[in-house]
């Protein structure tokens, strides 16, 4: 693996570097003494687990935060960066991951709110053609926010930053919410601000990607640099392991039981409460003893109205929209289809799976108490819930400190593994998953997508949400896609592409519903 | 100037509980300076404020006897605010409480209704509708809340001025005292409607052992039962009580009902063990002061005991300041102002560390 620097192909001074920062959150040091240079005319990866230090560093040099040590030159002069409208000034654009835009405005309007005080309204329309000549980035001025997909928005925010004419570009983890094909006509928007001497940082933990778009990567883990290298002359394994400082296991899937139907959906209709929701129209599907179902999609295509009504969150009046073992049940509350041996895990670990404040016994009771055992006629039995969480911490491999800590204390990956490990310690019949891997470390995603196939052996029907297409690839037997709160019939994975499956994705990609629906 | 508050990673338990010493500490350091620049010895104030008030049996039962509804509301409202649910108006409920309760006292007046049963039911009957009245009147912003999405902040305040004019209208008019020279009193209470007394001698009544018996029982129910664990549950992570099964509405409805109910049994045992008669104000501010007591024992009942215990204390000692030095009654009121501002400030520093940094960003 490249250690050495990799010399790049222009020898013009660095537009960017970054020399010994160091950022200390009180005890934690998040970066440590980071180096780090970026030039004009290529794009440059930054690569690292969740929690390697990534966005404090990219913080840092878009003013949000302040070093605690070291400095950061701009075409060679040391610059102190108070704020993001310094940074800005200074010719530094940043694409978040989550966006901040206004659902109600329409493209038009969020554009305008980052142009100065002096432009006219009028003439936004002319700016966005312009842009979207020049780099290829197609935008409807008319068209409010809320009726566009992920894709489209994120345009919104990249012609936002383009605006600014900025030298250096920072892109959070782009393609998260992009289907392939999306992702693709990204790329091309990148490469053409490349080719205008830009310099861009593009924040990654997708290898392939990076493989293909990036001239350089620099790799991050507990907040230090561990390598930097030329990604074309790397695999994507070589990176991977640089990246989680050990080798992954492949998981594995073992011999399966394939059972009766245990959860099934017939025509099942759910309007969304929330503004600018997703209504669920005519979903029908089945899963058998033994299989994972995976259902794929962009955000915000009603994934969370789909968990919800599959859980009982959302109860809908007619109970044969949804059968558990055979048993109508899609009027029944979370608990009623608890008893049933169904289980589910929601994609949000803080505030949703777990309380974060109370302590791991506490949490167990959190899905525990419908199904008996941590409680008797309306008491808690917390020596009982006591134990129960040591069964799921020792299966599970949760890395903890003190006997019985606050949730919140766990690391993303550990309490990630908690809440799944809880779930199916009961052995459900039936486990609805959303985003069973979401922002969790590489082991603890490899064990928990091991615990599910190991599940789906014993003759459990899974269904699994996911917005990550490797891991439904990874773990499914088939594979649909929600769009727009449609569902797409299920196809074997095997049979299957990522590029079919993103296409279903994209298919007439803007989300329906809002409140125009009714 | 920027003020930065970065989330403590654990919280130590006895910092937890040191917090609400330390704020009473600066509390009263603070009250000092507010005395001293009034020209009194702030030394001499807070012997008068917090030593004489506990040197004596018939002091500590006035104190006993004043933190008795202090620690009553309190432990009602621990249990919305744990859920986080804002009522601010357990004075109205108290006031409630005590007017239905009272008004049996004075429908039973010279023993009416009492041919049959004798008198011996008029009590009881009174804590509980006194309790039933507080409860009623909670339900009003819970089914507002919870129907409507009014703020619950909002309509309970507003109710406390509506139950006051009630009470106000009562005693000027229908529940008048015939034979009370016009004025605006009630009958007094007749021994079946009074609280009996604890001693032969000071004013400790029953009610005081009512309140000790809901404090255990509070605190049972929020460490060990499923009811006590939906409310933390629903105050802490909405989204995991929803995901645990528990209905919000129903919840919304149930520590309203307590909290109200805890407030008018609290205003039903001071007019019946306190006061002997209704009259146009039956509370000074205890219903509102029960938030401060509420926050000092930081939601826990038996901290709520403490907590109602200490501002007791200051009722006490500002009634003596009053006498003996002339200060005015409203400086208890700020002293109380002062603690409730130094306990949450205390409450920051426990659950933050605060980096006060000069210029920006660095």
């Amino acid at each position: 693996m490249g250690q050495a620097e990799v010399q790049p192909q222009s020898h013009t001074a660095p537009l960017v570097q970054v020399e010994n920062v160091t950022k200390r959150f009180g005890a934690f040091t998040a970066n440590d003494s980071i180096n780090l240079e970026l030039r004009a005319g290529e794009i440059h990866a930054l690569l690292g687990e969740n929690g390697a230090g990534k966005s404090t560093l990219v913080k840092m040099l878009y003013g949000l935060l302040a070093p605690t040590s070291g400095r950061i030159l701009w075409n060679g002069t040391p610059v102190s960066l108070a704020n993001p409208e310094e940074a800005r000034a200074l010719g530094v654009g940043m694409v978040f991951q989550h966006f901040s835009l206004f659902d109600n405005l329409t493209v038009a309007d969020n554009i305008a709110l980052v142009l100065p005080k002096s432009a006219k309204l009028d003439s936004v329309p002319a700016l966005i053609a312009d842009i979207g000549k020049r780099y290829g980035i197609v935008l409807q001025p008319d068209r409010p926010v809320w009726s566009l997909s992920a894709g489209e928005r994120q345009r919104i925010e990249i012609a936002r930053c383009l605006l600014q004419d900025p030298k250096l570009l920072i892109l959070d983890e782009p393609t998260s919410v992009l289907t392939p094909q999306e992702a693709d006509q990204l790329f091309v928007t990148l490469e053409r601000l490349k080719s205008e001497g830009r310099a861009l940082l593009y924040i990654s933990h997708k290898l392939d990607e990076v493989k293909r778009l990036c001239d350089r990567a620099t790799i991050l883990r507990h907040g230090k640099v561990v390598g930097t290298c030329n990604p074309r002359n790397e695999s994507a394994r070589s990176m991977a392991n640089l990246m989680v400082g050990a080798q992954i296991s492949d998981v594995r899937a073992s011999k399966r039981i394939q059972g009766g139907i245990r959860l099934a959906c017939k025509n099942l209709n759910a309007p969304s409460a929330e503004m600018h929701g997703t209504h669920l129209t005519n979903i029908s599907f089945c899963v058998n003893g033994g299989e994972i179902l995976g259902v794929a999609g962009i955000a915000g295509n009603g994934q969370s109205e789909f968990f919800a009504a599959l859980s009982g969150e959302t109860q809908l009046v007619n109970p044969n929209m949804l059968f558990l073992d055979g048993k109508p049940a899609a009027n029944l509350g979370i608990n009623a289809r608890r008893t049933l041996n169904a289980a589910f895990v929601p994609e949000e670990r803080n505030g949703h799976a777990a309380v974060p404040d109370f302590a791991l016994s506490d949490n167990i009771v959190l899905s525990r108490h419908a199904t008996g055992g941590v409680t008797l006629s309306g008491f808690l039995q917390p020596a009982k819930a006591r134990t129960e969480a040591k069964r799921v911490i020792e299966g599970f491999d949760v890395r903890k400190s003190g006997p019985d800590p606050a949730a919140r204390t766990l690391s993303g990956g550990n309490l990630q593994k908690f809440v799944v490990g809880r779930e199916i310690l009961r052995e459900p019949g039936v486990l609805v998953v959303n985003q069973p891997t979401w922002g969790v470390d590489a082991a603890a995603a490899a064990a928990i997508r091991q615990a599910l196939l190991d599940l789906a052996a014993r003759g459990t029907a899974i269904l699994v949400i996911s917005q990550d297409l490797d891991e439904l690839f990874e773990i499914s037997d088939r594979i649909c896609v929600i769009n727009g709160g449609h569902l797409s019939e299920g196809v074997a994975a095997r049979l299957t592409t990522r590029e079919e499956v993103g296409l279903l994705m994209a298919a007439n990609a803007s989300p329906t519903g809002g409140p125009h629906a009714h | 100037m920027r003020i930065d508050l970065e989330p403590r990673q654990n919280i130590s338990r006895s910092r937890e509980l040191m917090a609400p010493v330390a704020a009473l500490v600066i509390a009263i350091l603070l009250g000092g300076v507010a005395v001293a620049l009034m020209g009194i010895s702030p030394l001499e104030a807070f012997r008068i404020y917090f030593v004489d008030p506990l040197t004596n049996t018939t002091d500590l039962q006035e104190i006993a006897v004043k933190a008795s509804p202090l620690v009553l509301i309190a432990v009602g409202l621990a249990f919305c605010y744990r859920a986080n649910l804002w009522n601010i108006g357990a004075e109205g409920q108290f006031v409630i409480g005590g007017t239905v309760g009272g008004g049996i006292a004075i429908l039973t007046h010279n023993g009416a209704y009492q041919s049959v049963w004798g008198g011996g039911w008029i009590l009881p009957t009174m804590l509980l509708f006194g309790a039933l009245g507080g409860m009623v009147y909670a339900l009003i912003p819970a089914l507002l809340k919870v129907k409507l999405g009014v703020s619950e902040i909002l309509s309970s305040l507003m109710l406390v001025y509506v139950a006051q004019l009630i009470l106000d209208y009562l005693i000027r008019g229908p529940w008048r005292d015939p034979k009370g020279f016009n004025f605006p009193q009630s009958v007094p209470f007749d021994a079946e409607a009074t609280l009996p007394l604890l001693l032969s001698s000071g004013r400790l009544h029953f009610g005081v052992i009512i309140t000790l018996i809901v404090v255990v029982i509070a605190a049972i129910v929020f460490a060990r039962t499923m009811f006590g664990y939906q409310v933390r549950v629903v105050g802490a992570a909405p989204r995991a009580a929803q995901f645990s099964g528990f209905k919000s509405g129903r919840l919304t409805y149930a520590v309203f009902a307590i909290s109200g109910a805890l407030a008018g049994l609290a205003g039903v045992m001071e007019v019946s063990g306190q006061i002997g008669q209704l009259q146009p104000s039956i509370s000074p501010g205890y219903g509102f002061t029960a938030i401060i007591v509420a926050f000092l024992g930081r939601l826990s009942p038996v901290g709520i005991l403490i907590g109602g215990l200490v501002l007791a204390v200051t009722y006490i000692g500002g009634e003596f300041a009053q006498v003996s030095l002339k200060i005015p009654q409203d400086m208890t009121r700020v002293f109380q102002g002062l603690l409730l501002m130094c306990v949450l400030a205390a409450d920051v520093y426990t659950r933050y560390k605060v980096h006060f940094r000069i210029g920006a960003g660095q």
